[in-house]
């Protein structure tokens, strides 16, 4: 039993899989050309650390404060408001797949999602969460 | 054969870039190990049939909640010396919090049952003949599943809601355009038709007087003070 479906998913997932070989191949490339070149500058640089190499540059000073950064908590909800409509476009792409299949109810009922979702947005707008000021 | 040793490379990869983000000491590189996970973890979905669910992963993921994950990061100002100061301190009642997690995980483990038709269900993805894993799920989702998927969509709303109540606030002093205000304004600027021509001929007329040109100021050369230059 456990044979014959490990066979059927083979035939079914193998065609699929072949159409992503290339990228297989990309990554195997990239991988190879980025240890290539960590590896190559290990082995043939000459290797010589001392503590000045990690200093402040002589004629600047030391860093007041810390790189990062605090910021401001609009681009949070910027991204937030992103990742919502991102995934209201993402149940989209099998809805317009298989909307042959699915007639006028799978239709209704993505219209029903999207309805709920544009009073989401209508609010967005009025409460002006879209502008930036 | 190729597959089983990308399933390995992957599943390895995955594993130690997982770890990676819990111990990693700097949060921006556990998001980024984080960031290395989902992809392997698309690269497994797609071993595994699960094409739209790959893609998906790497667009909403790493696109969306990763970008969201940094910028969390970034905002919550980390300290990382007072951060190990409490170590200490939070130590019991962190270790109580951690205890009762495993209990429950283990209670969860401990009663854990496959459905009988799971195996069978596992690797099978798609329903094969031809139809994709991205087609599969559109017949079931939008109809077999209605009521899930609906939920989804008021969970999105009460997303969003949400977070435009916790973050967003009307600033004091700063000036936004209002283009309905604009242009329903009225009454403030008046069009008015003057005559036209009155005033030719006229020698009379009436101007406003030029004030008196100011006088160029007297420069006092005395160097009392001495030393201004």
């Amino acid at each position: 039993m456990g044979q014959r479906l490990n066979r059927d998913w083979m035939t079914m997932t193998e065609p699929m899989l072949a159409e992503y070989f290339p990228i297989l191949v990309f990554l195997g490339i990239a991988g190879a050309i980025a240890l290539a070149m960590v590896g190559g500058s290990l082995l043939l640089a000459r290797q010589k650390p001392y503590p000045e190499k990690l200093s402040a540059y002589e004629c600047g000073f030391e860093p007041f404060d810390d790189t990062r950064r605090r910021f401001d908590v609009r681009f949070y909800l910027v991204a937030i408001l992103f990742i919502i409509f991102d995934l209201e476009v993402a149940f989209l792409f099998p809805w317009a797949v298989a909307l042959g299949q699915i007639g006028w109810f799978g239709f209704l009922s993505m219209m029903g999602f999207l309805t709920v979702l544009t009073f989401g947005f209508v609010y967005e707008w009025r409460k002006g969460a879209l502008d930036w000021e | 054969m190729i597959t089983a040793a990308a399933f390995y490379i992957f599943a390895f990869v995955l594993i130690a870039a997982a770890t990676m983000v819990v111990t990693s000491r700097n949060p921006v590189h556990s998001v980024l190990f984080l960031i290395l996970a989902f992809f392997n973890a698309a690269a497994l979905m797609l071993i595994a049939g699960a094409e739209f669910l790959a893609m998906i992963l790497v667009i909403v993921y790493v696109g969306a909640v990763a970008v969201l994950f940094l910028f969390v990061v970034m905002m919550l100002d980390i300290d990382f010396a007072r951060l190990r100061e409490g170590f200490q301190r939070y130590l019991p009642i962190g270790g109580v919090v951690g205890l009762i997690l495993l209990l429950e995980l283990a209670l969860v483990i401990g009663t854990w049952t496959t459905a009988t038709e799971a195996s069978d269900l596992r690797l099978a993805p798609n329903p094969g003949g031809g139809v994709s894993n991205t087609k599969a799920l559109g017949q079931i989702l939008y109809t077999d599943y209605v009521y899930l998927f609906q939920i989804a969509g008021l969970v999105l709303l009460v997303a969003m809601i949400g977070a435009i109540v916790l973050t967003h606030r009307r600033r004091p002093g700063t000036k936004r355009q209002d283009v309905a205000a604009q242009i329903a304004r009225s009454g403030s600027v008046n069009l008015e038709q003057v005559p036209t021509g009155v005033g030719i001929g006229e020698l009379g007329i009436r101007r406003p007087t030029l004030p008196e040109a100011p006088k160029p100021k007297q420069v006092e050369h005395a160097d009392h003070h001495g030393g201004h230059h």
